[in-house]
């Protein structure tokens, strides 16, 4: 394979520009990955990461630059391409067939059969064989559905080490994981570069780079920033060069006494639209004035179904929910709304704006049909909508092509979701409820989402966050509780409690009672 | 975004503007081929035969006689607009109103059978006309909302359903000797729609009545619904977002009965509008859905989906099927003008692609201004 060449790297990227209509997604970017490192590629959201990889798998064709492997030029047209030099991308939601095994997803594609008929035991042999050397450890006759997103996640690096790919990228593969399960990821990817393979960690959790990576190259805007020696820098040099200021990056906040419970959940339970069981299973708990408080825990446990059954998007079958001393278990969503409640989607695309409306229309989403903005016959004031997404677009700093008539589609993703919390907050809500805030947003945008909520807890109203992001779990609530398979399995103080603590219960290896 | 660019391309990038030169493109293409389509045929009067279609009422030499049939176009304009409007009304909610058809038709039965049978005044058969076209897309809106039937399937079949109904329930008032329903002049005078003195400024052509403006003005009534109230607010976002809208606390499901009940009084109207003029006779043997209600979706896509621009490509849709009468039957059918609506419709889907490729063309050369500027100061 390599051998026969002197190159000193592996891969070559060079000089790439790749534009869209209306953006340079890659301009003149160039990253080298020697041979058995592990180089991470570091840059926000949108700042050209995703692009970049499609070029290299052939996706995309770039405008301008070359590809080079162990140092000869080649033309990477298709996947097809990408796969026969060697190239194998761990994709960050998985490529797997469900209801097959493990073994029948890493053969899929490239089965060895003898006169049409599979030969699976040489295949399961390979498997073993490859299991075992990297310490990958899978079931091979398990099923896809039946295991653990960690092994979920072995198996797909199974299937590019059976392709005896030499380059392997991995795209955000911590994002699904937790806390033990990153660790273990972590040292499999370490055994893999010292098996000679070279290894591409797309990321912009700075933690883990400088755990694990050589050398990180940084992308922003499109434009290269820099590949910088790990050794050689610190977590803050890092987050200055992706974001291109310095950054706060631990949100601080002052010490407060809550005050009276706001939100109280008493055996609440919400059936799922995936599955016959319920999703969220008898939960109770109390939010209180001025206290955030977090629920934490690993994707699809439930959280998304408790916060639709708390804002009513979804009817819960059980349980009696009430708010600042109001029963809302049978409100409608608007009544919940207007009784002081307000909620930050998770899918701020879905649900949090009408993507074709205005900016302004948006702002007024929740309030439309107040006397404010509306007359009794049901003309809407313009004007006044107008002026008052004025005040919020300064208010809130949110930025847009055009002012209020911009069309939300048209804006970045952290002014869009600005302008949710700014419509939100503006309500004045008794209860605040967030669900994963900061998703997918800048350093600098997290940032600010933290202060406004960190501003609502302290203006002594109830914020409820639904997080994913342990670091910022721990970073600005009051109290954590965690949610696995549908039930609080804990109730911690951040100031006590560790992540790997919290990784236990998220994991569903310990549980408590909880006294709600 | 900074810097608008010239005059000509702040113009060009007007929405209104680019419906407009989409459609008269569309407009143009569609003549194009259906003028090939009559040299295919018989190249020697094709140059006649689509000046013909094109000058409809003009081909008349007098003044008075063009006006009388301008008068004829503007009758059946009427509720091909009415038409087109709902399936226009229903589109912003998200839902492609194709039942309209049905609901025409559910309208032509109800304000013909309140005409001949029950012999109300006109006032009545208008509101049962409404009340008829409405229940049908309220059935279709149920149905969506609560049991998420596809509102395209439901719609067709009710239709059929709408059709076979009314020839039905006009049975008995038919001609003796002939499948039609019986004049309503001659039965029941009062329920002709009453026309105000319209039909002087058209040559005394008895068929045109207030039903000409009130279309207009119903037009006008949803363009201001639809940008200027709560309501069409919620049902903009309803079209568009569904999920936005729940979230917001907009009944989404009502949203949507609501919105296809007008769709449906709209089309019940639009039927009313024409049968009560007298104009039309209704066939109680006929065994297709009449097109009145497909042909909206024609005009309500070349009108750039604005109600104001339905008014116009009713007129011109309606102008050229009426042109098509006037050609010599013995050499070409008159279905070439359906023909060319036809190549129309088609042409429509083609109405997004061009503003696409115009915005692109737009920003390109916005964008290569722009680094041209930059390059300068470098």
């Amino acid at each position: 394979m390599a051998e026969n060449s002197n190159s000193e790297y592996a891969i070559e990227m060079l000089n790439i520009t790749k534009r869209f209509p209306g953006i340079v997604a890659n301009d003149n970017v160039t990253i080298q990955l020697k041979k058995g490192e592990i180089h991470a590629l570091l840059g926000e959201n949108g700042a050209g990461k995703s692009t970049l990889m499609s070029v290299l798998f052939g996706l995309y064709q770039a405008e301008e630059g070359i590809i080079k492997k162990d140092g000869k030029e080649v033309k990477i047209n298709n996947p097809n391409d990408a796969n026969d030099l060697g190239i194998g991308m761990v994709h960050q939601h998985f490529k797997l067939v469900q209801c097959f095994t493990v073994l029948d997803n890493i053969i899929l594609g490239v089965e060895s059969t003898k006169h049409g008929i599979l030969q699976k035991e040489e295949a399961k042999k390979k498997v073993l064989e490859l299991s075992e050397k990297y310490g990958l450890k899978v079931d091979p006759d398990a099923k896809i559905e039946d295991i653990t997103v960690g092994m979920q996640q072995r198996t797909e690096i199974l299937k590019m080490l059976y392709r005896d790919n030499e380059i392997l990228i991995f795209d955000e593969p911590t994002a699904v994981l937790t806390p033990a399960e990153i660790d273990e990821l972590m040292e499999i990817m370490r055994n893999l570069a010292k098996e000679g393979k070279s290894i591409l960690f797309i990321s912009h959790k700075l933690a883990e780079i400088m755990a694990v990576a050589d050398r990180c190259s940084v992308l922003r805007r499109g434009k290269y920033i820099g590949t910088v020696n790990i050794a050689d820098t610190d977590q803050n040099e890092l987050s200055r060069m992706m974001v291109g200021r310095d950054v706060q990056l631990v949100a601080t906040k002052e010490d407060k006494e809550p005050g009276d419970v706001i939100l109280h959940v008493v055996n609440m339970t919400v059936p799922s639209k995936l599955h016959h069981n319920n999703a969220v299973k008898n939960v109770s708990f109390d939010v209180r004035s001025g206290e955030i408080v977090c629920i934490a825990g690993i994707d699809g446990n439930g959280q998304t179904e408790l916060v639709y059954g708390l804002s009513g998007l979804e009817n819960c079958t059980t349980g009696k929910i009430t708010l600042s001393g109001k029963d809302i278990t049978h409100a409608s969503i608007r009544e919940r709304s207007t009784s002081g409640m307000s909620h930050i989607p998770e899918d701020r695309h879905k649900h949090g704006l009408v993507m074709d409306y205005s900016l302004a229309y948006n702002l007024v989403l929740q309030r439309y049909f107040e006397p404010e903005f509306s007359t009794k016959s049901g003309f809407l004031k313009k004007a006044a909508i107008n002026s008052y997404a004025d005040k919020l677009i300064e208010q809130y700093d949110i930025r847009s092509g055009q002012g209020a008539p911009t069309i939300a589609r048209s804006m970045s993703g952290g002014n869009q979701q600005k302008a949710i919390i700014a419509r939100e907050i503006d309500k004045n809500p008794d209860l605040l409820i967030a669900v994963q805030p900061t998703r997918g947003l800048d350093v600098g945008a997290i940032e600010y989402i933290h202060k406004q909520l960190i501003a609502q807890r302290d203006a002594g109203h109830a914020v409820l966050l639904v997080s994913l992001e342990l670091e910022e779990v721990m970073s600005i609530s009051d109290r954590i509780l965690v949610m696995y398979e549908g039930e609080i399995v804990g109730e911690f103080d951040p100031k006590v409690t560790t992540p790997e603590e919290l990784g236990l219960y998220m994991a569903g290896a310990k549980r408590k009672e909880v006294t709600a | 975004m900074g810097s608008s660019g010239k005059s000509s391309e702040s113009f060009l990038s007007k929405p209104a503007v680019q419906s407009i030169l989409a459609a008269i493109l569309c407009i143009i293409i569609g003549l194009l081929v259906g003028y090939i389509a009559l040299l295919i045929i018989d190249p020697k009067g094709a140059t006649e035969a689509i000046i013909t279609i094109l000058k409809n009422y003009f081909t008349y030499p007098t003044k008075a006689a063009a006006m009388k049939y301008l008068g004829n176009t503007l009758v059946k304009a009427a509720p091909l607009l009415m038409c087109a409007l709902s399936i226009q009304f229903c589109y912003q909610a998200g839902l492609f109103n194709i039942g309209a058809a049905g609901q025409y038709v559910a309208g032509a039965g109800a304000s013909l059978f309140f005409a001949l049978v029950l012999k109300m005044p006109w006032f009545v058969c208008l509101l049962a006309a409404l009340i008829a076209g409405g229940i049908f897309g309220i059935v279709v809106g149920i149905l969506k909302s609560y049991l998420n039937v596809n509102e395209v399937i439901s719609g067709i079949m009710l239709n059929w359903i709408g059709l076979y109904s009314v020839n039905m329930l006009l049975s008995g008032v038919k001609e003796t000797a002939s499948p039609y329903t019986v004049q309503i002049a001659s039965v029941n005078e009062k329920a002709l729609l009453p026309s105000l003195g319209l039909e002087k400024l058209f040559s005394n052509n008895k068929y045109v009545t207030i039903a000409i403006p009130l279309a207009f003005i119903v037009a006008i009534i949803l363009k201001i619904i639809l940008t200027k109230t709560v309501f069409g607010y919620e049902i903009k976002a309803t079209g568009i977002a569904k999920d936005a809208a729940k979230y917001s606390g907009m009944k989404e499901k009502r949203n949507v009965i609501i919105t296809l009940f007008i769709g449906g009084a709209l089309a019940g109207i639009g039927a009313a509008f024409l049968f009560l003029t007298g104009y039309e006779q209704w066939s109680v043997t006929q065994s297709s859905v009449p097109s009145m209600g497909f042909n909206g979706i024609a005009a309500t896509f070349l009108g750039g989906l604005d109600p104001i621009g339905t008014i116009f490509a009713s007129y011109f849709i309606q102008h050229i099927t009426s042109g098509g009468s006037y050609l010599d039957k013995n050499i070409y059918p008159s279905q070439i003008s359906d023909f060319i609506s036809a190549i129309i419709i088609y042409l429509c889907g083609f109405v997004l692609f061009f503003k696409l490729y115009l915005n692109n063309y737009l920003r390109n050369r916005q964008e290569k201004a722009k680094e041209r500027k930059e390059g300068g100061k470098r």
